[in-house]
Parts: C-alpha cells; sequence; structure tokens
C-alpha cells in the first residue's frame, strides 16, 4: 500500500526547546491515524509542519507524494485541513466561505456548486448555511470547518482536535462524518487528539506523543494488550508504600501502580484476582471508597510509558508522592509496538 | 448520520480536481470578500464619512469670513481636498486582516494554493473601492456648500481618483503594522501616523502663510503637494505641474509604504 504520510526524523525547535522531537511516521493511503497526546504534546505543531505551514527544523517530510519543504505549493492541492481552531470568518456566511474556499483551488462555477452541495450533505448545517458564521454555535462551525477542509476534494485530510470543546452529541456527528469520510471515500485521515475514546473509536492505528517525541505506535488493540490483560483500580483515601507493597504479595498480581489517588493493579484474571485484592486492601487498613475492574485503555498505555495520565493538562503529581516522570522512552521506534516500559507505575 | 442516497461522494463519483485558480481569480476572489464585508461593519465605515464632514461644516463654518477677508481666499473651496483627504486617509481592512491572523482565517488562506500577494492586493483593491465611495459624498458636500470646479465634471472624476489614489497608497502603513505584528492594538495606533501627515502640511492656511519649522516640514511633506493639486482641480483650472507634483509625492510616499506592507507580507507568509 502506497504511503500517503511520511516522515523521517522530523523535528521542530523553538529556542532551546523541540517541540517535536525526530518523529518517523508511515501513514498508508485511506488510513485513519489517531495521533495521541496531551495538550503541549507537540501534536499541533507536526500537523502544522505537514500542512506546509511551518518549516521543520530537521527531517524530512512528504505528504501525498510531495515533500513538505520543496513542494508545499503541491502538497497544499491534496490536503484539507481543519485546525485546532475553527478557522473560519464570522462575517462571512457558511456559504460564501465555502464559494471563496473554491474558488481559491480553482474550482469553475459548476464544479463550485456541486461541490459545495456535496459537503453541506455531508456535514449538515442546514439553513444555517446562509447565515453569518458569527452566529454558529461551536458544533456547527466545526462541521462548516470540515466542510471547507474537503470542497476541494482533497485526498488526505489532517484534523487537528476536531472535537475539543464540543458536547457529546456534536462530538458523535463528527466521529460519523470522519468514518464515512474515510468507508466512502478513501480519504487519509490524520487525526490528532487528547481523547482516548476518540483514537480508540476512529483510527486504525495510533501514534502516543509526549513531549515531541513518539513513545508508542499501532493498533488501538495491540497497544493495549502491550500493557497486560485486565485492570484492576482502587480508589483509596491514602496510598502508601505499605498498601502497595502488600497487593504485590496478592496472588495472580502482575503489577501494581499508583497514580492520582489510584492503585492500579495489573492482572491476567482480574476477575479471579478481585476478591484477593479486595481483601489485601481491607487489611491494609486504608479506606477504598471504589473498586473497579475493567480492560486496559489506551489511557494505560500512556500512563506506562509516560508516568502520567493522557487527559490531564499538565502531569498529574504521582499517588506516590514522587515527581512526575519524564517521557519513559525517548526514541522509541516507531514502527512497531509501545516502547518498553520503565515507570514505576508501570507493572513492577 | 444518513448520508442521502444520491449524494455522489463515493469512491465512484466524479472527482474535482484542485488547481491554482490563477492570479486575477485570486486577487478577485480575496477582493469580493473584502468588499462584500464593508456594509457588514458600518461602525468601521460610517466613522470615516463623519469625521471629515464634521470638519468641513465646522472649518468653513468657523473660518470662512476670516481666511476671506485676510487673504481673499474662498475656504469652502480651500477646505474641499482636506475633507476628502480626511476621509480617505487611514480607511483599510488591516484591522480585518489582524482578526483573519488571530482567528486563523489567515492561515486557511495560506493552505490553499492562493498566491500569496493577492492576500495584500485583494485587500488594497477593497480599500480602494471603499476610498473612492467615501470620496464622492464629500464633493457632493462641497458642491452643496456652494463650490464650484473650475475643471468641470472631468476635474471632479479626476479629484476623486487623486484622493483615492493617495488613500490606497496610505494603507500600505496600517498593512505592513497588521502583517508585522498581527495586533489590533497597534494596527489602531497606526492612525496616529495620520495627523502629522494631515496636519503639518497646508490645511488650513496657502503654503506661503506657513513660516518657521512648519514650513520647512510642510516642504517635505507630501501632503502639500497633494493638497496643492486637489486645489488646483477646484480653484485654478487644468494644472499639469500642481497635478504631476501631485502625483509624483503619491508615487514617493507609496513606494515607502508599499515597499513596507509588502516586506511585512513576505514575513508573515515565510514559513519560519
Amino acid at each position: 500500500m502506497t504511503a500517503a504520510i511520511v516522515t523521517e526524523d522530523i523535528g521542530r525547535q523553538y529556542g532551546q526547546q523541540w517541540a517535536v522531537d525526530g518523529v518517523d511516521l508511515s501513514i498508508a493511503e485511506g488510513e485513519i491515524y489517531g495521533f495521541l497526546g496531551p495538550n503541549g504534546a507537540g501534536k499541533s505543531t507536526l500537523v502544522r509542519m505537514l500542512c506546509t505551514l511551518l518549516r521543520p527544523t530537521r527531517g524530512a517530510a512528504s505528504v501525498a507524494g510531495h515533500d513538505v519543504v520543496k513542494h508545499p505549493e503541491l502538497v497544499r492541492l491534496r490536503i484539507g485541513v481543519a485546525l485546532q481552531d475553527a478557522a473560519l470568518d464570522d462575517r462571512q456566511t457558511g456559504r460564501e466561505l465555502l464559494d471563496l474556499q473554491a474558488r481559491l483551488y480553482g474550482l469553475d462555477r459548476g464544479e463550485r456548486l456541486e461541490r459545495v452541495e456535496q459537503v453541506l450533505r455531508l456535514v449538515d448545517i442546514g439553513d444555517a448555511i446562509d447565515r453569518r458564521i458569527g452566529t454558529y454555535s461551536g458544533g456547527m462551525k466545526r462541521r462548516l470547518d470540515l466542510a471547507a477542509a474537503l470542497v476541494h476534494d482533497p485526498d488526505i485530510v489532517f484534523l487537528d482536535e476536531p472535537t475539543t470543546g464540543l458536547d457529546p452529541v456534536s462530538r458523535a456527528a463528527v466521529w460519523e462524518e470522519v468514518r464515512d469520510l474515510n468507508a466512502r471515500q478513501g480519504i487519509t485521515i490524520f487525526l490528532t487528539t487528547q481523547y482516548l475514546e476518540e483514537a480508540d473509536e476512529l483510527a486504525h492505528r495510533v501514534g502516543i506523543i509526549s513531549k515531541g517525541k513518539l513513545v508508542a505506535e499501532g493498533r488501538p488493540d495491540e497497544l493495549k494488550r502491550s500493557v497486560g490483560t485486565d485492570v484492576i483500580v482502587a480508589k483509596v483515601a491514602d496510598v502508601t508504600e505499605d498498601v502497595l507493597g502488600a497487593l504485590r504479595t496478592v496472588p495472580g498480581v502482575d503489577g501494581v501502580g499508583a497514580s492520582r489517588g489510584e492503585i492500579i493493579v495489573h492482572s491476567a484474571d482480574g476477575a479471579g484476582a478481585m476478591s484477593p485484592v479486595a481483601l489485601a486492601l481491607h487489611q491494609s487498613g486504608t479506606t477504598v471508597t471504589s473498586l473497579t475492574l475493567r480492560t486496559p485503555t489506551l489511557d494505560d498505555v500512556f500512563l506506562e510509558l509516560t508516568g502520567s495520565h493522557l487527559e490531564a493538562d499538565a502531569a498529574p503529581e504521582r499517588g506516590d508522592g514522587a515527581p512526575p516522570r519524564a517521557d519513559a522512552a525517548p526514541g522509541a521506534p516507531s514502527g512497531g509496538g509501545p516502547a518498553p516500559a520503565t515507570g514505576e507505575e508501570a507493572a513492577s | 448520520m444518513t448520508l442521502p442516497a444520491d449524494l455522489a461522494l463515493d469512491a465512484g463519483r466524479r472527482r474535482v480536481h484542485a488547481r491554482p485558480a490563477g492570479f486575477v481569480t485570486d486577487l478577485l476572489s480575496v477582493a469580493l470578500r473584502a468588499v462584500r464585508q464593508i456594509p457588514r461593519e458600518p461602525d468601521s465605515v460610517i466613522p470615516a464619512l463623519l469625521v471629515p464632514v464634521f470638519f468641513y461644516v465646522l472649518n468653513v463654518g468657523a473660518l470662512s469670513k476670516v481666511t476671506h477677508a485676510a487673504a481673499g481666499i474662498d475656504f469652502k473651496a480651500f477646505e474641499l481636498p482636506v475633507a476628502v483627504v480626511f476621509a480617505v486617509t487611514g480607511v483599510s481592512r488591516a484591522s480585518a486582516l489582524v482578526t483573519d491572523i488571530q482567528g486563523g482565517y489567515f492561515d486557511r488562506l495560506m493552505m490553499t494554493p492562493v498566491r500569496r500577494l493577492t492576500l495584500l492586493l485583494g485587500l488594497m483593491t477593497a480599500d480602494f473601492v471603499l476610498v473612492m465611495a467615501l470620496a464622492v459624498p464629500v464633493v457632493v458636500l462641497g458642491l452643496l456648500f456652494g463650490v464650484h470646479f473650475a475643471t468641470g465634471v472631468a476635474g471632479m472624476a479626476v479629484f476623486v481618483v487623486l484622493s483615492g489614489i493617495w488613500g490606497l497608497t496610505f494603507t500600505g502603513l496600517p498593512y505592513a503594522i497588521a502583517l508585522k505584528t498581527g495586533s489590533p492594538a497597534a494596527v489602531n495606533s497606526s492612525f496616529l501616523l495620520f495627523f502629522p501627515i494631515t496636519f503639518l502640511t497646508t490645511t488650513f492656511v496657502p503654503k506661503q502663510a506657513l513660516s518657521g519649522w512648519l514650513a520647512a516640514v510642510a516642504f517635505y511633506n507630501p501632503m502639500t503637494y497633494i493638497l496643492a493639486g486637489l486645489r488646483s482641480l477646484v480653484s485654478n483650472g487644468w494644472d499639469g505641474v500642481a497635478l504631476g507634483e501631485a502625483l509624483l509625492a503619491i508615487a514617493a510616499f507609496g513606494v515607502l509604504s508599499l515597499s513596507l506592507a509588502l516586506a511585512a507580507l513576505r514575513g508573515r507568509v515565510q514559513r519560519r
């Protein structure tokens, strides 16, 4: 399968800081690739380099077969982009904005009329399309932004956090539109998100970025499998080393970690380990407010790799009182499974 | 969400092929958008019309008799070019450009194949339309006040066009600031440039009546020659020298302001 997007050691430096630090990607045509990471991880910077808005400090990238530095004008013809904040003009109507966008891509009058109608049916803005964009809700703006990214019939679409700030209903609608675009038109979609569920629901493959580095990459189920099987999460009043030590001795427990007031227990047989874990917690004298059994999530993957939760704007204080861990696996291979875990929260 | 059955969005549909639209289409597209926005933002246009009308009425009412008695000047005709310069100087879409930059819409345009130059020239084209539209009612006001154009209707047309060209060249400064800073406050402060250019000159009295430092400053101020050219159309008839000097002054100022704007555009669109 031909690669739609390829990056080789791509990096972008601001002052002394590398916002993106040596990322290697290979994304196939027709793939939905989820780029997952917390705020400030480097997702948007990478998107802006791939969309020809920013010049990489080092490395190379090609999009739709064209080098983003040497032939940005050719890249622009093949991509559609919806950046993190809906980049619209409140003073135009939705239809005017789409028509202008189509004009700038060289579409003639007939093509413009046809494409505007097509994308409008896809994003379903209704009669509001002839109203000024300033009157739109956040969800409508996002959908118009998506329509503007599609009006020239691109091969590759970049969606930078397309559902951030949206209510659940609007978020679900955007997901459906993304799936349709990919399934019905075969459009390659590069999607950045800080929502685990979004990456899990939509992406064929997920890349996890932390502090500018790609720390893991693979299919969501592969990544989740990589951190073990079942996860028991105990919310407790006080995480102490005594409690963690007691849990480590429980038969069937593969690993114990702590984060944000939660004790995370990994076990190949979660159901079987549940009762002994509950007993061990009780005997240790700590107050348990909830005890749940679940399968691993991408957040568990991120936690294992980086030492912090994904859906936190700032690195949270760890349950054991230690400072947040820096990237656990800088330079992790991009093509394979997740990098080896080194964090203390990882299964011990 | 269910897609309509007749929706031709599937893989087998006829695809369109994005391509560069060409310089003229880019220019007209950007200009059309800017022109369309003008009536939607009356608050940015009405003051540009009210201020010159107010000052024209005020100055003519207050100073007509004095200037006529002292120097035999028809102050209504003398001040009409000042009023039109007030109307057209500093009117631009620079604030809208800053809004585009801050809101990310400029980036959206940058990701299209649009010629970067047209992102500026398109706005300036809209500005030219606007300043011409602002100059016309000021001329009509002068006619209502009894001003007679020595050069007739053709002179009035030249008067409006010359004013429009001046207004256009001045826009280079706020655009340079907008593109360089992306800051609305900085663009608003560019209005300060209006004062030295329009007041350190023959705004209220003829050149020969100026003295001292003001005479020296006025000598180098392009507005002095622009006002002289416009006044010649109203009061003297066709005066090639005055008109030529006015055009030269506009051209000199335009080279400076447009060079700054183009340099700022280059910096803004350059991928860093």
